[in-house]
């Protein structure tokens, strides 16, 4: 998953939609003349089924695909989608996108524990992080507030920089 | 994960497991995280769904917010107390990885998950937590919904359903899998066209999943 998205193609599904509408009226005509007795259509009509199959099979395949690469994009950038890739979603997959955030927050609220954390084992408490945006304070569990700004360098509980580093205003430096 | 022996001041609480029983099992903390532990591996290479052990990250969850409280009265920049932390954080990390990876099977394999929750039998246990089932139904809704709207409404009649035999992701059950006898087994059947084994306890296969999932269910194997 490298966080990107392309813009969703709108005009292609809609042409192979309509491609599946023809194929699907001319099936019908078919199969009303075959009815009456006329003989001889019925490798065509198997032939516009199985396009028929093929074409509902992409599509959904589709849908699928960037499904997957949009709940991807939760578990890295969190509820908030970038602007620059919000843009390429399609209205009905922003409403899938708010959907599926709510679900796991309530799950997650349940269960008790934020699974977007602690992604990987931890090796130590804290680790060696530096700055990479203009961030502002950063207040720590026990208090501490720590100033974050561009280019500078901190020792941070990991626990609580995690996210950051995700969004990319952290670098963890090894 | 080794338990130092400083875990026992914080270890020390008697946490209740195996909730499904009827008399009520005590179980040390330390012995929880052990269990957890094997259910997080076993998940973790399975390709199924295993049953879930909702009791067991809900146990260790208490213990860990115990520990974290009896933390706050430890000196800061104390070693131990950060080395404490630390196992609270590995604890975390299994808790979150275990969960994690629970998730993801249901939402990969959601149909099927929730195909077998519905021909369950009353008897039979259910594979997954409450809170479990409701996310999977709502996560397949969700996604049924974006399927409708998008493509299926549009379609001719006849194709606004999906063929569920035919476009539903499956966990491949004859995965191999690494796995350790933990108790004698005899005269398994691995593949029909041969010979029953014995396992030993104690001796490491490689084998198809398929074969030895009722063993790993009922605790005589576990997945390496």
């Amino acid at each position: 998953m490298d966080g990107t998205l392309p813009p969703y193609n709108e005009d292609l599904v809609r042409q192979v939609l309509e491609e599946m509408k023809i194929l699907f009226e001319q099936n019908q005509k078919e199969v009303a003349l075959t009815v009456d007795g006329e003989t001889g259509l019925f490798s065509g009509v198997h032939l516009r089924h199985a396009s028929l199959e093929r074409n509902k099979r992409c599509l959904l395949s589709y849908i699928y695909n960037r499904m997957l690469r949009i709940k991807g994009l939760r578990w890295e950038f969190g509820t908030v989608l970038p602007e620059d890739i919000k843009y390429n979603l399609c209205e009905q997959e922003i409403q899938w996108f708010t959907k599926y955030n709510k679900s796991l927050a309530t799950y997650m609220r349940t269960v008790g524990l934020d699974l977007t954390q602690d992604m990987k084992p931890p090796k130590s408490l804290y680790i060696e992080v530096r700055c990479l945006e203009d961030y502002g304070e950063f207040e720590t569990e026990d208090g501490t507030v720590v100033l974050l700004k561009k280019n500078s360098q901190h020792f941070l509980p990991r626990s609580h920089c995690e996210h950051l580093i995700r969004q990319g205003i952290l670098e963890h430096i090894l | 994960m080794a338990q130092s022996e400083g875990d026992d001041f914080l270890l020390s609480g008697e946490a209740t497991g195996g909730g499904d029983s009827e008399e009520e099992i005590e179980v040390t903390a330390a012995e929880v995280l052990v269990q957890l532990e094997d259910a997080w591996l076993n998940e973790k290479f399975a390709p199924e769904l295993l049953e879930n052990k909702a009791d067991l990250v809900e146990c260790m969850l208490d213990q860990i917010k115990e520990m974290a409280k009896n933390l706050k009265k430890v000196k800061k920049g104390d070693v131990v107390a950060s080395l404490h932390k630390l196992e609270i954080d590995r604890i975390r990390y299994v808790l979150s990885s275990y969960t994690r990876t629970r998730i993801e099977k249901i939402e990969k394999h959601v149909v099927h998950v929730l195909e077998q929750e519905a021909a369950r039998e009353e008897s039979e246990p259910s594979r997954l937590s409450p809170e479990e089932l409701q996310y999977a139904k709502e996560y397949a809704d969700n996604m049924e919904g974006l399927f409708k709207s998008l493509a299926l409404q549009h379609m001719p009649a006849n194709m606004q359903n999906i063929d569920r035999k035919k476009a539903v992701p499956r966990p491949n059950m004859d995965k191999y899998v690494f796995m350790k006898v933990l108790e004698n087994q005899e005269q398994v059947m691995i593949d029909p066209e041969e010979d029953p084994i014995d396992l030993e306890s104690g001796a490491q296969h490689i084998m198809r999943y398929s074969a030895i999932a009722p063993l790993l269910s009922n605790g005589s194997v576990s997945l390496l």
